[in-house]
């Protein structure tokens, strides 16, 4: 209801038959012990773009139906704009393997709460193991502790791709990955961090 | 969802019992504690308070889904939404910065002092934006919505679309300081209070996003509408 219920995931339904979605929506109320949460049904994928930046779904239940038969198998693409969503295809007839292998999941109309609730969090796991970064560390490489520095002294991207021999895309990759790793993205606090690190000193800013 | 939203016969002290963040809402209208249990729709009427754009903002600052119908914006005058933006900003200004730069110096004075001077500098730099950016929307946004509102012309060639892209670099220093305190700046205090500085500073990271919420989903399409009808 309000900001303090903010645990339930976010589930939006996509798909022209009213009865379907209504039933799901029922179904997650009753089963999911306020672990789901149905922000939006839609009867197509058009309706739901306008909406989707404010609905901000964790989850898309979508009859794959929806698409033309063309866009069915680029559906990543569809949702672009929503990487974190985990997407679950509404299943009560055959739908080509090729259709579903887009999906992170399905739900069969056939199945109980209980399995739709385990499905969805399948899904859901099934969404993180896929954007979790291979392997790497939080640690900066030299060479990112190095571009650090130049950021932490005002220097501008082109400057520190001059200094370094480097291209100016590589520089940005490089500020993308500092800025993932230590939790900061502002150059002022870049300059804290390094600061605070003994990265510079502070009579090399002024 | 809509009928979960406040009305005006709800009860005032349950509005507060909902979203205690409202706590920072009333006194920006001048709306003071201990309404007994009178309802909404009586404490706007009497402290002269346009109740249908005090239940915008509590409604937008409660409920994330929430957008206002654009004839909603028809019920208040843009003099009492820029009136109550800038008592918030008085608000930001005058009293949630300074109390937390207190606790920014009293906790920069148990530092390092090296690290002490970095952490306040960091600070002062943060809330000297903030200040600009009020500074700005009160001397050239807020003016332009008057004279509009006025039904007269600016010829500045200034249009609202020019006002929506200036909120995150304040975002981002917010959430760097708060970083900081979590991840970098060397513990060296006695006692919670940096825990407290952080958990004011989650407070302040919250409200003002909902300033911002305000401002886009109520300011920006008034004034839209307002361009519009002079066109």
């Amino acid at each position: 209801m309000n900001g303090s219920q903010k645990k339930a995931r976010r589930v939006v339904l996509i798909g022209p038959s009213a009865i379907i979605l209504a039933g799901l929506k029922s179904l997650l109320a009753d089963s999911g012990n306020g672990e789901f949460e149905v922000c939006g049904t839609f009867d197509n994928p058009e309706r739901f773009a306008e909406r989707a930046p404010l609905l901000k779904p964790d989850l898309i239940l979508v009859d794959p139906i929806v698409f033309d038969f063309q866009r069915r198998t680029a559906l990543r693409f569809y949702f672009e704009e929503l990487p974190q969503v985990a997407l679950i295809a509404i299943v009560y007839g055959f739908v080509e393997p090729e259709v579903l292998k887009q999906y992170h999941g399905s739900v069969l109309i056939y199945d109980d709460g209980r399995k739709i609730v385990r499905k969805l969090r399948q899904a859901m796991e099934a969404r993180r193991t896929e954007t979790e970064p291979a392997g790497e560390g939080y640690e900066l490489t030299d060479r990112e502790s190095e571009i650090l520095v130049s950021v932490a002294k005002g220097m501008t991207n082109k400057e520190i791709a001059d200094a370094h021999h480097i291209s100016v895309h590589t520089v940005i990759s490089h500020r993308k990955n500092i800025t993932r790793k230590t939790g900061i993205k502002t150059v002022s606090g870049l300059t804290v961090y390094a600061l605070l690190n003994n990265l510079i000193d502070q009579s090399e800013i002024e | 969802m809509k009928h979960l939203l406040f009305t005006e016969r709800m009860k005032m002290a349950d509005l507060v019992h909902a979203n205690y963040r409202l706590l920072f809402v009333l006194p920006r209208f001048g709306i003071q504690l201990g309404f007994g249990d009178k309802s909404i729709a009586e404490i706007c009427s009497s402290y002269g308070v346009s109740e249908s754009l005090f239940l915008l903002v509590c409604n937008v600052y409660t409920f994330e889904d929430f957008l206002p119908d654009p004839a909603q914006l028809h019920a208040f005058t843009a003099d009492d939404l820029t009136g109550y933006l800038r008592r918030s900003h008085e608000d930001y200004i005058r009293h949630q910065i300074p109390e937390i730069r207190q606790q920014v110096i009293a906790l920069a004075n148990c530092c390092e002092p090296k690290n002490g001077r970095i952490l306040e500098r960091f600070f002062d730099d943060y809330s000297r934006e903030v200040m600009n950016h009020f500074d700005y929307e009160e001397t050239v946004v807020f003016p332009y919505i008057h004279t509009l509102s006025k039904g007269e012309s600016s010829n500045e060639g200034y249009s609202i679309g020019q006002f929506e892209e200036n909120h995150s670099n304040i975002e981002e220093k917010l959430g760097d300081l708060k970083n900081i305190l979590i991840k970098y700046l060397p513990d060296l205090a006695q006692g919670s209070s940096r825990n407290t500085l952080l958990l004011d500073l989650f407070l302040l990271e919250d409200d003002l996003n909902k300033h911002s919420l305000i401002e886009d989903r109520i300011l920006v399409p008034l004034v839209e509408q307002l361009e519009e009808r002079r066109r």
